[in-house]
């Protein structure tokens, strides 16, 4: 990706770089949820019958429906009446070229290092197809035509319901049910885009695909949702960014991620989470409350989630496979970054239901500050799951006295031939290393970046080349003044 | 280079060196021998800042500058380098990744671009032939899984990369076998030149046999107590520390 350097200097000039709002004229509606929020959205999109009665027994669903409170997280009381459920960038009719798209927008997604220009010389080739999503809706899709040459299909969820209704009624709601949890049941309720993927038949995706999401305006929460399905024999490697202006209230992100991979199709899927965190005092910040699950439905298939989590006040996050076809694998691969009044309870569930079906957990859990950060797995075996294999790692490092790291390994095993393997460890930053580094020149805060960098490198490996760069500075920076 | 005047430094309250004065010159090789305990490494650790030691009195100078205004990355820039006694290891840091924060953190304060991947891939093929390390060096993670003597000469090579203009080599022949000793030794003389300068901390007299000292001092109970020349180190090594001990009326 030609723009990671200005990404790089971008994000390693300072705190938190991305805190800036963009002056645009945007459409909101009204603050609050009613069943004529949900109508007013649906509308909004022109969306067809079937879609609007989804939202709706899903809004319906969701009013029985309590916020879970078993996570170790001290959720300050989310009013879901102050929130608004629907913010969109004014444009003209649906965005066709760049030349649609509003200066303005291009202009913020320039600074937040996106590049929306496609480069001849990229296309096909390699580099990276970007779908860029501010506020409520996507603003572009990059790459879209190149990609549809291999019968791919990329482009934001909207235009996906009125292009494919077909996929993506058939695929809506089938690995994440809306019933499946709070959260769950708000964001199909008033979902207002995301990325639709369609990898079909024997066709690896030439290039990284991404997604890039923007919060802009203020006291509007963003509910996306992302839709994979990989055919068989398909392969596609999808990455996934978030920022968000620095703001005094919490802002409210609740995306649900669904990926179907069929047989031997293979869905790798990256995160660097980069939401604003709030203040050194934990005032202000984006509370990330996510639904991620993929289902490993073909035989063979694989699904591996590798995410960086820095950004964000609070995160409950499961990134979690059905491994539901024979010999299919499942991969988690996570670095769990908290500093200051940040709490993170997040982690995977890997549920083992085909046969010879594997998993591998490696959890790094880093927390600075006066933050909590918790690891939260299960591995489930279901009675039919023959020859079950998980290995998990959990890693906690503790980079000051105040904070805290916690473990909630699960396991449910059902069949005697599973083989479960679970590894922890906590330890704390040790001062020798730091010294050790002093001595070579290197500064406290240079040290403690490449320490945990080290410390997270078995992750961090998992990353395409074009965000690992990025993620490693984000790292390092996530930590600045955390030791000392 | 160097000027050490009545130097006391504690640690947990406890005075482990009381009142040391020292200096060295560009181009010269001091030795500090001693008995166990006798403040040997303390005075290193004191000399590169290190925070769990508290200096209560005295100066020390280096290059003119008071280096108790100097953090310990900046007494590292400014040229100081520590061969540790016992170097840390740092899991998942490659020695590239280490040595090229490390190098470019010394060219920033002396007001250089960093160094181009390149030269510095270069700059270590050529360092890591002092001490007869192999290729697989670059990839492998700082110190982790290294023997007792792969670290000893990993110190050598990384004070070959800062190429520093007072080496402190603190005990860096304990646990060395003969050949690893003779590579270490072989790495620091040709480090040698007229500029820089080097204190070698020892117990034993073996590596002196391979590094010349100009200079050797006898370090007891926190202080200098005998400054000589090379053939200091070999009367102890004849009679070993009882006599000076004797002649500090203590036994």
């Amino acid at each position: 990706m030609q723009d990671s350097t200005d990404i790089i200097s971008e994000v390693t000039s300072g705190d938190y770089k991305y805190g800036f709002v963009t002056n645009i004229d945007t459409e909101v509606i009204a603050k609050g949820l009613d069943e004529n929020t949900v109508r007013i959205i649906s509308a909004k999109k022109n969306e067809p019958e079937w879609m609007l009665e989804f939202r709706l027994k899903a809004y319906r669903h969701w009013l029985t429906l309590e916020m879970p409170t078993w996570p170790h997280l001290t959720i300050p009381k989310i009013d879901y009446q102050d929130i608004i459920y629907y913010a969109a960038p004014k444009k003209k009719e649906g965005p066709k070229s760049l030349d649609d798209v509003d200066p303005e927008l291009l202009k913020t997604f320039d600074k937040l290092g996106i590049p929306l220009h496609e480069r001849e010389h990229l296309a096909g080739v390699s580099g990276m197809a970007v779908d860029a999503v501010m506020d409520s809706v996507s603003v572009k899709t990059t790459f879209k035509e190149n990609l549809a040459e291999k019968g791919i299909i990329f482009s934001s969820f909207s235009e996906a319901v009125h292009n494919h209704p077909d996929l993506v009624q058939k695929y809506l709601g089938s690995v994440v049910s809306y019933r499946d949890n709070f959260f769950a049941a708000l964001n199909s309720a008033v979902f207002s885009d995301g990325s639709f993927v369609f990898i079909p038949k024997g066709v690896r995706c030439p290039m990284e695909l991404s997604t890039y999401f923007r919060i802009n305006t203020a006291n509007t929460g963003q509910f996306e949702r992302t839709l994979i399905v990989a055919e068989d024999d398909a392969y596609v490697s999808y990455l996934e960014g978030c920022t968000a202006p620095m703001r005094d209230e919490n802002q409210l992100h609740a995306a649900i991620v669904e990926i179907i991979a069929l047989e031997r199709a293979e869905v790798k899927y990256s995160t660097v989470q980069n939401w604003y965190p709030g203040d050194k005092d934990g005032k202000g910040g984006i509370y990330n409350f996510v639904t991620k699950r993929g289902l490993c439905k073909g035989d063979f298939s694989k699904i591996s989630w590798t995410q960086v989590e820095t950004g964000s006040a609070i995160t409950w996050k499961y990134p979690s496979c059905i491994l539901a076809g024979d010999n299919s694998v499942g991969e988690f691969y996570s670095v769990a970054v908290t500093n200051n009044y940040q709490q993170a309870d997040t982690g995977t569930k890997m549920v083992h239901l085909g046969r010879n079906t594997k998993s591998t957990i490696v959890s790094k859990g880093i927390s600075a500050g006066h933050s909590q950060n918790s690891y939260r797995g299960l591995v489930k075996v279901s009675p039919r799951a023959e020859n079950a294999r998980n290995h998990s790692q959990c890693d906690s490092l503790l980079l000051s006295d105040h904070c805290g790291a916690h473990t909630f390994p699960y396991a449910d095993v059902q069949n005697e031939t599973a083989v479960i393997e679970h590894e922890a460890t906590t330890s704390k930053i040790n001062e020798d290393q730091i010294f050790y580094c002093n001595q070579r020149g290197i500064s406290t805060e240079e040290a403690v970046g490449l320490i945990v960098n080290g410390y997270a490198r078995e992750v961090m490996n998992k990353l395409p080349m074009e965000f690992a760069v990025e993620a490693q500075k984000l790292l390092s920076i996530s930590l600045e003044g955390s030791v000392g | 280079m160097l000027q050490i005047k009545n130097l006391h430094a504690n640690i947990n309250g406890k005075e482990i060196l009381k009142g040391i004065n020292l200096t060295v010159k560009p181009g010269e090789i001091h030795a500090i021998m001693g008995p166990n305990g006798s403040g040997k490494s303390t005075l290193a650790s004191v000399l590169v800042g290190n925070p769990a030691f508290e200096v209560t009195e005295g100066e020390i100078l280096f290059n003119g500058k008071d280096i108790f205004d100097l953090s310990p990355e900046d007494r590292s820039r400014e040229g100081m380098f520590l061969s540790f006694q016992y170097p840390v290891e740092i899991p998942g840091v490659s020695m590239v990744n280490f040595m090229r924060a490390a190098l470019n953190e010394h060219r920033k304060y002396n007001g250089l671009e960093p160094v181009s991947a390149s030269d510095f891939l270069k700059l270590m093929r050529e360092k890591r032939a002092v001490v007869e390390m192999d290729n697989k060096l670059s990839s492998r993670s700082v110190n982790e899984g290294f023997s007792g003597g792969e670290k000893k000469r990993n110190e050598i090579f990384q004070m070959a990369m800062l190429n520093p203009k007072l080496a402190i080599l603190d005990e860096t022949d304990s646990g060395l076998d003969i050949d690893a000793l003779r590579i270490v030794a072989n790495g620091v003389n040709q480090l040698k030149t007229p500029e820089n300068a080097a204190i070698v901390i020892t117990h034993y007299q073996r590596l002196l046999e391979y590094i010349k000292p100009d200079v050797v001092h006898v370090l007891y109970k926190g202080r200098i107590v005998k400054t000589a020349g090379p053939e200091l180190a070999l009367e102890l090594e004849e009679k070993g520390y009882d006599w000076i001990k004797k002649e500090m009326g203590d036994e």
